[in-house]
């Protein structure tokens, strides 16, 4: 037998050489291409319609009522995006949003239910519809598309029989106030309101002492960090950002209670697909379902739990809009699926699974309100905002392809 | 006989960094069976490619010329025209046409754009006849079996009026009688002067019906031989005088020194699989693996050999998780306690690895980063404060310890030597051999007992293997026990304790170290059950 201890490669090759700051930004942009494309979109969008609707864009009224408007979208994009990262796809959202609008005003409107067990008994049913699809698509293996398109019917159908076609209203105020209300004015009178300038200041001290603590952690695992500069530089845009926001609207009613839940759901869900196990294996599934299942990856029960989230976020965009409109209606949500589905792909997600966050699915989602209120601002009539948007979905999922493709693969 | 009606010479084909064909030739009688044999990845799916024109003109270097003529066909249908029709191992048909809807596929009986349904009728039944197959055109394809099958698409070649038909394992995923037959309806088309190229690990077979054998290996032709000197006459040569051409290579790659395994438990049984069974997960008639014993100690390295379709990859996606076909019997003990390994999960507390031959399709996610590619099966034991609060929910609650989980993968990136400038890197932009590495460290950061690597050097250059085997030695000293499948046997007899061969499913040797041969190996990797 031959055994020899002749390696015949040469010196492994070394490490590459520190980057410099701008290719570490470079590479770091380049990566999440589409993502900081429709930021700077999303940046350019808000600054044409400024100029164009002579200021009213950024006026405060304005920007809460553009929050409130784009609230529900939002919520559906963020759960649409986790659902099209595991390589699925959720056509029911919008039937399911007015089915369980509907059961609210049932409960609230013709029981006098109190509205908080209402609210916690809707977002149960929709964990219940959730449960439903998720069984069929992960235990049976029926195509999500047709599960959902399926559930589409479903729950249009039930709501139409739940209302007898009818409109139910009005809500209980307390209910209202998920979506038409701010948090309360508390404290002395100054020129802004009080508890969003409070909040605005945590949010900053939260952010500035998140990214410090884990610049700590890495240095202390001996990673390599961004260089200080880079770092302070970001931390100063990013505060800069919050609190010209929270100026905002501190200079209207303060914070709406809308954006209060969304940013929730940013932060909570954002923090479950980056750091949990269970947003891992999402992610895991999506990029390579069979590699993952030889991974140890519970294929079944992550896809199911996948639908059981997007079925208690569908509901929750539905007490929102029904909240909005002050009833139960059995055309509500009507096309809300293909705005979420938009929003999650102008956000950056991929037809083939595996790639997205839920930022960006919130950036996708912005990108198409701040379109919406824009033009409307400036009187272009529904007809053309519709070929607008169409455009700019495949403006925006064609630069990706093509940047892909630039870079290579 | 008159002169040949193929000949193909200097074919060199080289695709991004390998060379897999290197002044190749090959020369086919008119109206001859002509068998190409060598080892897994020696080149002949390569050559028959280009010579089908799947790797159009150009794409080579050399010369083919067919009937007399250069050849240089532009793709596939190009080379159909002239009479050349390739048979792949994966049959091309389209399941839920007809017969006869896929005999004429992409040659459709027409006039004026729209087919002519009688005439394609009564020209697939006359096909039929010929070939033996007694079928109605109209039955769709998935309702008849693989040997059937192969029937359908000799009928399609014979209706692109072939007239060098090339077979690619034409008998490998069937049994004994349809390959029987298979093989006389091959005599009777070379009686009806079509030529056919045969690539085929069964040297049986080519005994028994192959006029002349040319032997590639690493990319080069060794020799043709002559089987025998009529169609009718017995055949002269000897299967040995096959495998010798085969496998006789100098033992040319280095392997690394060993380190032996010192623990208290050294030689104490790690890993004992008895009596595995498999059957085949849409043809249930077939048994995969059939009755399959086996042990390793720890710090022992074990290999398994055999030619494609042997079994071995089935048998160890079976083990891991029953990843593969329909479980029929079998147990699986770890360090000497039985343990259940129906899921994945459940393989991987017990202690089990596999890191799979196809590592693009079953062992990363392409499309994500090499950080974390290598938590994934670790990932509930990075979870920050244990278990915790969150331990329930079969480990899928709980929070990720990002710091702790990019500490890992730089240790990996630097004591497995990936070429990457970061863990953030691509998976998909590495190099094959890095891939590699990224996949064995994902499965030894789970820490297993045994760990069974398929085909772990596959397509990767001598340097990245070099690095790989001493990761493999490193394991073994560290008193893991390693399951080694590899096609190629220098690998195998230099790294491996004891050797396995595998041949139809079932184990047909087991040699130590000391004794083993490519010879002796190749022998038992090609004894068949008839």
């Amino acid at each position: 037998m031959t055994t020899t201890t002749t390696p015949p490669s040469g010196a492994p090759a070394a490490p590459s050489a520190e980057e410099s700051t701008g290719a570490l930004l470079l590479r770091g942009m380049r990566t999440n291409m589409r993502q900081y494309g429709m930021l700077v979109a999303l940046a350019f969008l808000v600054v044409l319609f400024q100029i164009w609707s002579d200021g009213t864009l950024l006026l405060p009224s304005n920007v809460s009522n553009l929050i409130q408007q784009n609230g529900y979208i939002l919520i559906l994009a963020i759960g649409m995006m986790i659902v099209i990262i595991a390589g699925h796809i959720d056509l029911s959202v919008g039937s399911l949003v007015a089915f369980v609008g509907a059961m609210s005003a049932v409960m609230m409107v013709r029981h006098d239910l109190p509205w908080v067990l209402a609210l916690v008994l809707s977002l149960l049913i929709g964990a219940v519809a959730g449960a439903w699809q998720g069984f069929f698509i992960a235990y049976v293996g029926i195509p999500s598309f047709i599960v959902t398109l399926a559930g589409m019917l479903l729950f249009r159908g039930l709501t139409q029989i739940v209302l007898e076609g009818q409109s139910l209203s009005p809500f209980p105020d307390g209910f209202q106030n998920i979506a038409k209300g701010f948090v309360p004015e508390m404290g002395p009178y100054t020129q802004y309101h009080n508890p969003t300038l409070v909040i605005g200041l945590a949010t900053v001290a939260f952010l500035v002492l998140r990214e410090w603590r884990g610049r700590k952690q890495q240095l202390a695992y001996d990673l390599d960090v961004p260089p200080t500069g880079l770092w302070v530089a970001k931390l100063v845009a990013v505060g800069a950002a919050v609190i010209a926001f929270t100026l905002t609207l501190a200079s209207f009613h303060g914070v709406p209670v809308v954006l209060l839940i969304m940013c929730g759901l940013l932060i909570g869900l954002g923090y479950v697909m980056r750091h949990a196990v269970v947003g891992r294996h999402v992610y895991a599934l999506g990029g390579n379902k069979a590699a993952a299942k030889l991974s140890g990856v519970k294929d079944k029960r992550v896809t199911f739990l996948i639908f059981v989230n997007m079925g208690v976020l569908a509901a929750l965009a539905g007490c929102v809009y029904a909240a909005r409109l002050n009833a139960g209606t059995p055309q509500a949500g009507l096309n809300f699926e293909l705005e979420a589905i938009a929003a999650s792909f102008i956000g950056g997600a991929s037809m083939s699974g595996g790639v997205g966050t839920v930022m960006g699915a919130v950036i996708g989602g912005l990108v198409l309100g701040v379109l919406n209120n824009g033009m409307s601002l400036v009187n272009i009539g529904t007809d053309y905002q519709q070929v607008i948007k169409g455009l700019v979905l495949l403006a925006a999922v064609g630069f990706d392809v093509w940047n892909k493709r630039r870079v290579g693969r | 006989m008159s002169g040949p009606v193929l000949e193909m010479r200097g074919i060199t084909k080289t695709f991004p960094g390998v060379k897999a064909l290197c002044d190749v030739r090959l020369t086919v009688g008119a109206g001859e069976i002509h068998a190409i044999c060598g080892e897994n990845g020696a080149g002949k799916s390569t050559l028959m490619k280009i010579l089908s024109g799947v790797h159009q003109h150009g794409s080579y270097d050399g010369e083919i010329r067919f009937e007399g003529r250069r050849a240089a066909f532009k793709d596939i249908r190009d080379g159909e025209r002239h009479g050349i029709v390739i048979i792949h191992q994966e049959l091309a048909l389209v399941p839920y046409l007809s017969i006869a809807e896929n005999i004429f596929l992409g040659n459709e009986r027409s006039s004026r754009g729209f087919i002519d349904w009688n005439d394609t009728l009564r020209r697939a039944s006359a096909l039929l006849k010929r070939v033996g197959l007694r079928e109605k055109p109209g039955t769709a394809v998935a309702d008849i079996g693989v040997g059937k099958q192969q029937l359908v698409e000799i009928a399609k070649a014979l209706a692109k009026e072939v007239k060098l038909l090339i077979l690619d394992e034409p008998t490998a995923a069937l049994n004994d009688e349809d390959s029987a037959g298979l093989l006389d309806l091959i005599l009777e088309l070379r009686d009806q002067g079509i030529a056919c190229i045969m690539i085929s690990h069964k040297l049986n077979e080519i005994r028994a019906v192959a006029d002349s054998v040319t032997i590639l290996r690493d990319g080069r032709t060794i020799e043709t031989l002559t089987v025998r000197q009529t169609p009718s006459s017995t055949p002269r040569l000897s299967e040995d005088r096959i495998i010798r051409g085969m496998v006789g290579r100098d033992l040319d790659r280095r392997f690394p020194e060993r380190t032996p395994y010192e623990g208290e438990d050294a030689g104490s049984l790690a890993l004992s699989v008895r009596g595995w069974t498999v059957r085949h997960p849409v043809d249930h008639q077939r048994k995969v693996v059939d009755d399959v014993s086996l042990t390793v100690r720890r710090g022992e390295i074990v290999g398994i050999a055999g030619l494609m379709g042997a079994g071995r990859t089935e048998l160890a996606m079976s083990v891991f998780g029953r990843s593969y076909g329909q479980y029929v019997a079998g147990t699986v003990a770890v360090g000497g306690r039985e343990v259940s390994t129906k899921t994945v999960p459940a393989a991987v507390a017990a202690g089990i690895a596999y890191v799979t031959e196809d590592r693009k399709r079953y062992g990363l996610n392409l499309i994500d980063d090499i950080n974390r590619n290598i938590s994934l099966p670790s990932l509930p034991g990075m979870r920050r404060g244990g278990t915790g609060l969150f331990g329930g929910f079969g480990g899928l609650a709980g929070f990720v310890d990002a710091h702790h989980e990019r500490a890992v993968a730089e240790r990996y990136r630097r004591t497995m030597n990936i070429k990457a400038p970061t863990v953030f890197e691509q998976v998909g932009r590495l190099s094959g051999g890095n891939q590699q590495k990224v996949v064995l460290s994902k499965w030894i950061h789970a820490d297993p007992e045994v760990l069974i690597l398929d085909e772990p050097t596959r397509g990767i250059d001598v340097g990245a293997k070099y690095e790989i085997y001493t990761v493999i030695d490193r394991l073994a000293a560290a008193g893991k026990a390693v399951l080694f499948i590899s096609s190629e046997l220098p690998e195998l007899l230099g790294m491996c304790d004891r050797i396995y061969t595998m041949a139809e499913g079932r184990l047909t040797g087991e040699v130590d170290r000391a004794d083993a041969t490519q010879e002796l190996l190749m022998r038992h990797m090609t004894r068949n059950r008839s």
